[in-house]
């Protein structure tokens, strides 16, 4: 048995630990405090552990468990609240009190609940490694699929159906070495390895947010990455929400790492009473939290995200679209800093350690449009969007850099934006979504067919509007040529009325990809018609006065189903009022 | 277990003590020096391993040598004594009283390293504080449970601000007043008696636990004396169904205090000195806060901080504010111009706002005023920088209006007395006094039924 040598902090330098290997999970201390090993120099190992070292001594014992970090998978994830290395928060809030008391076990997945489960192979038939052999209706929402584990092959000798805890045996298996094999409910999937797929697919279906500068301007594809650097108070937390709430993935896995409690509390609290805008069921039956605080353990930071990503891999081989919220990736790498300083590594850039960009796109790298290893090649994809929160908001620092050489969608997160409460304060100039091109085909064949030239237009104007305040600068609004006025005019509305879009308000919070296209389409024709006007000697002062335009600022407060009548009504109007104006002079 | 004293401490630099020869010492384990003329001081375990320990000593290390110095582990994590009876009474960084009364006796012993509180037994904070100052109830709501700091700057009123907050605060139609608990950090005793003497004043010393460690005390006990002053904090909320409101200043010389151990420790600096965990470390102070489900009590947390070089990007208020739930920031600016509270509101922000305002809480239109008044001042604020380079004749004349909107946003709303006591629903008749000096067609964040309940108007 090991013997702990020394403490500093989360790490412990511990010697004879019985055959140890390298990223084995270890019990530290007479309390039992969770490890892993990360480094080995003879017959010492050093340990990060996931609890508080303090009272710990030199001295104590050390077991090997003689396994990897992993998680465990089965029905029961979704609705889950777990800490970073996968120990269940409300089952820890029972039994030790509101506060986290350490050297705490607890198995994942609730043990003594039954779920009913449906065989969908026979006895004697042939299955495959990821096959699913059958089902469990896990929430309203998800279907649960029961997968053979990875590396079996062979024939079913005996399946089950009726109620089954997790670890019950549901089928067994003659495999193709001569061995058995049972199936349990219930995997054991090692973290920090990727789970391989077959192939990856080119992204090119948008995972739609119901965010307007989002999905129309700055789109992810389902299986695609975000980066979303911002200074604090520039609302990363609100869009990350957001994204969780709206998206139209299958499956939400949220990791909280290292950022607020009292966020993963509103989470809590009002997901369950939201209510998913397809099936009408609440959101949280689609969820699974991870929730890393920043004041818990700095090693458990470290691990939640890989905790996070296998959960996502695990739905993501039954056929779902995941989408994974890490927030914030900097208190990961973070963690990765504090551990490697008091491993006395050789620092890189401001401290963190050489490998923090090899870690970061081993992460990023993870997401994917994939065919999952399976008989039937079916389809899954993890959309990861991860939270940056560079120092004094520069992104100039290494976490930033590393994070978008990897990722392909940038959104720029502005805190003069924010400061003017303009929300989500994603600026249009900074960020781009290198998407664009592969997902403008389904815009325009599922949308409408001038989508391409309605946003290129529109972008446009808000490129121009940037170019004339420069200009407004230094000779002032009065001395632009009405033509520029107009330009400005259009842009400001843009900002306003489409860009801008309450998280907080119970209509605009969500606004369907049709009703973006109808917004959109308004503003743009009204400037096609102010042009016009222009040209034909009416000033801009006159046009002001159209009273559509109140009526376009309303648009946000439309109802989804209203929406389509108020479109017509208000685009009719555009053009009856501008040629009004054109007929009285 | 038969203590040990130690005399084979071989080095002393800083404020560590590196001591040879010892068997077990535990990690974060309390430590009792006594040097040769029989002074004692406490310590705390850094780092342990066979044979050597090293030791951090709050308090001064002038004094000690090498031969003379006895080192006691004590065999116990640090922890404080609590009770109800430390209501009235000052202490100092580690706990102890120094108003000269008798000493605090109690059976409860609390580690002051507190455990995490458990993000499934939270409860999303969501009562309304009226601190009667319109920047905050209006613009940067202030909720029960919420850590929000104030960001300020040498030279400004932040300690009236905090003062004029601990005074006012209450939360509307509930009985339960507020209880204090002050830590002070460093700060000169000019500041902690005018703390004192307003304390005094409103008789709220008799609810206010005071934790004092001033310029001249040693500033190692700064690293403890916030863990200290919050594990009374959680006692008084959660085992006696307190609110409580901490109130940390300055939040810079803690910061100071722990880049001066992480220096003498020889550790990888980060940005400008300070340490690689410093948000870690912040965090377990700040995360402090809170409500818990099923319980009465709460911590409110209005930690202070002074920005070095008025630098907001600096790793203290930086750290500070990816933690806090947003950040009231004064201004130079506007202290230049003699408004009190100096609040500028546009870098501000209450993350917590949502959850206190609206219909029940303040009222309907709460959200969108504030919105409101957001961007109309930023609008003005740009115009006035714009009409300093074109002149105002060149603006036109709807600029024109949100330039003196800004200035009447200024002079009206910001600005109030010290002992001016604003009530949620006058802050919110100011806002539309003051919006309504602009068109109406540019009220796009507040609804049109609310334009017509609250606008001030005149109908044509």
């Amino acid at each position: 048995m090991g013997k702990i040598v020394r403490i500093s902090g989360p790490v412990v330098i511990a010697e004879d630990i019985e055959g140890v290997r390298m990223f084995d999970v270890v019990k530290v201390g007479d309390a039992g405090l969770v490890g892993e090993v990360i480094r080995l120099d003879g017959k010492r190992a050093t340990v990060q552990v996931y609890e508080d070292t303090s009272g710990i001594r030199p001295g104590e014992k050390v077991e090997n468990t003689h396994r990897p970090l992993s998680v465990d998978l089965g029905p029961g994830l979704l609705t889950s609240i777990y800490d970073g290395i996968q120990r269940p928060l409300d089952v820890i809030r029972q039994s030790s009190g509101d506060f986290i008391r350490r050297g705490f076990t607890a198995s994942p997945l609730n043990e003594g609940k039954e779920w009913d489960f449906t065989p969908s192979v026979k006895k004697g038939e042939r299955v495959s490694e990821g096959q699913v052999i059958g089902t469990v209706p896990e929430t309203g929402i998800i279907l649960h699929k029961v997968m053979v584990p990875f590396g079996l092959h062979g024939v079913v000798s005996s399946i089950k159906s009726g109620n089954f805890k997790v670890s019950d045996t549901i089928c067994t298996l003659d495999l193709d070495d001569g061995g058995k094999a049972e199936i349990r409910l219930k995997q054991e999937w090692p973290v920090r390895v990727a789970r391989k797929v077959l192939r990856k697919l080119p992204p090119d279906i948008p995972l739609i947010t119901g965010q307007r500068v989002i999905d129309s301007f700055f789109p992810v594809a389902k299986g695609g990455t975000v980066a979303v650097p911002g200074p604090f108070g520039s609302g990363k937390t609100v869009v990350q929400h957001q994204l969780s709430k709206w998206a139209d993935s299958d499956i939400v896995v949220y990791v909280g790492c290292g950022e607020r409690g009292n966020e993963m509390t509103e989470i809590l609290t009002t997901f369950p009473e939201l209510q998913d805008p397809k099936s009408g069921k609440p959101l949280m039956e689609r969820t699974v939290l991870i929730a890393n605080t920043s004041n818990m353990p700095v090693a458990a930071r470290e691990a939640s995200i890989y905790t996070g990503i296998t959960i996502a891999e695990y739905y993501r081989d039954m056929g779902y679209n995941v989408a994974l919220m890490a927030d914030s990736t900097s208190r990961w790498a973070e963690a990765l800093r504090e551990i490697s300083g008091r491993l006395e590594e050789m620092p890189g850039e401001e401290g963190y350690p050489a490998y923090l960009g090899r870690r970061l796109s081993e992460f990023y790298e993870r997401s994917g449009n994939s065919i999952v290893v399976s008989d039937d090649e079916r389809n899954g994809s993890i959309t990861i969007v991860g939270a940056v929160s560079p120092p004094g908001g520069d992104i100039s620092e290494p976490v930033s850099q590393n994070t978008l050489r990897v990722t392909r969608v940038f959104w720029a997160l502005d805190s003069s934006l924010a400061s003017r409460r303009h929300f989500p304060s994603i600026n249009w100039l900074n960020s781009y979504s290198l998407y664009h091109d592969e997902l403008l085909p389904w815009f325009n064949k599922n949308v409408a067919e001038d989508w391409s030239s309605i946003y290129s237009e529109a972008m446009g104007l808000l490129q121009q509007e940037a170019e004339l305040q420069e200009v407004v600068q230094l000779v002032g609004y009065d001395a632009l040529p009405e033509k520029e006025k107009n330009v400005l005019d259009i842009a400001r509305i843009l900002r306003e009325d489409f860009l801008q879009q309450s998280a907080f308000d119970e209509i605009d919070q969500y606004c369907s990809i049709r009703k973006q296209y109808g917004m959109l389409k308004c503003i743009v024709e009204l400037g096609r018609a102010q042009s016009i006007a222009l040209d034909n000697g009416i000033s801009m002062s006159q046009l002001q006065n159209m009273s559509v335009r109140q009526k376009i600022s309303r648009m946000k407060e439309v109802k989804e189903n209203e929406f389509p009548s108020y479109f017509e009504e208000t685009l009719n109007m555009i053009h009856d009022q501008s040629k009004k104006i054109l007929e009285v002079e | 277990m038969p203590q040990i004293d130690y005399r084979t401490v071989r080095q002393i630099s800083g404020p560590l003590l590196f001591v040879e020869k010892v068997r077990d010492a535990a990690y974060n384990e309390l430590v009792e020096i006594t040097m040769e003329n029989g002074e004692k001081r406490t310590g705390q375990v850094l780092d342990t391993s066979n044979g050597l320990a090293v030791v951090q000593v709050f308090g001064p290390t002038s004094g000690m040598d090498i031969t003379g110095t006895k080192v006691k582990f004590l065999g116990s994590t640090a922890r404080v004594s609590v009770s109800d009876e430390m209501l009235g009474r000052i202490f100092n960084g580690l706990g102890e009283p120094i108003d000269h009364l008798q000493p605090i006796v109690s059976k409860e012993k609390i580690e002051i390293v507190g455990d995490a509180i458990n993000p499934y037994s939270r409860e999303e904070p969501s009562e309304f504080i009226e601190t009667g100052i319109s920047t905050i109830d209006g613009m940067n709501t202030l909720v029960r449970g919420q850590k929000l700091p104030i960001f300020s700057s040498a030279g400004l009123p932040h300690n009236r601000l905090a003062a004029q907050i601990a005074r006012q605060a209450k939360v509307p139609g509930s009985q339960d007043g507020f209880a204090v608990v002050f830590g002070a950090m460093g700060i000169t005793s000019e500041e902690a008696n005018y703390f004192i003497s307003e304390f005094t004043k409103t008789d709220a010393i008799s609810r206010s636990v005071l934790f004092l460690n001033l310029s001249s005390d040693p500033s190692m006990e700064r690293i403890i004396l916030p863990k200290v002053a919050l594990t009374t904090a959680e006692y008084l909320a959660y085992e006696r169904g307190m609110h409580i409101l901490v109130i940390l200043t300055d939040m810079t010389n803690y910061c100071e205090a722990l880049r001066e151990i992480s220096s003498a420790r020889e550790e990888v600096p980060g940005r400008r000195g300070f340490p690689g965990y410093m948000y870690t470390d912040l965090s377990t102070i700040y995360e402090r806060a809170g409500k818990i489900r099923g319980r009465n009590g709460s911590i409110t947390q209005i930690p202070i901080l002074t920005m070095p070089g008025d630098d907001i990007t600096n790793p203290i208020p930086d750290l500070t504010g990816y933690i806090t739930e947003g950040q009231i920031v004064l201004s130079r600016d506007l202290q230049r111009k003699g408004l009190y509270p100096p609040v500028d509101v546009l870098p501000s922000l209450s993350r917590l706002m949502n959850q206190g305002i609206g219909k029940g809480r303040t009222r309907d239109d709460h959200r969108g005023v504030a919105d409101q008044i957001y961007s109309a001042y930023a609008n003005g604020k740009d115009l006035r920088s714009l009409s300093a380079i074109v002149g105002e004749e060149a603006l036109g004349a709807n600029d024109r209006k949100y330039l003196k909107f800004a200035d009447l946003f200024e002079s009206k709303y910001v600005n109030q007395g010290f002992y001016e006591d604003r009530n949620i629903e006058a802050t919110l008749n100011l806002g539309w006094d003051l919006l309504s000096t602009l068109p109406e067609s540019d009220m796009k964040r507040v609804k049109s039924e609310q334009i017509a309940k609250y606008g001030k108007w005149k109908k044509e």
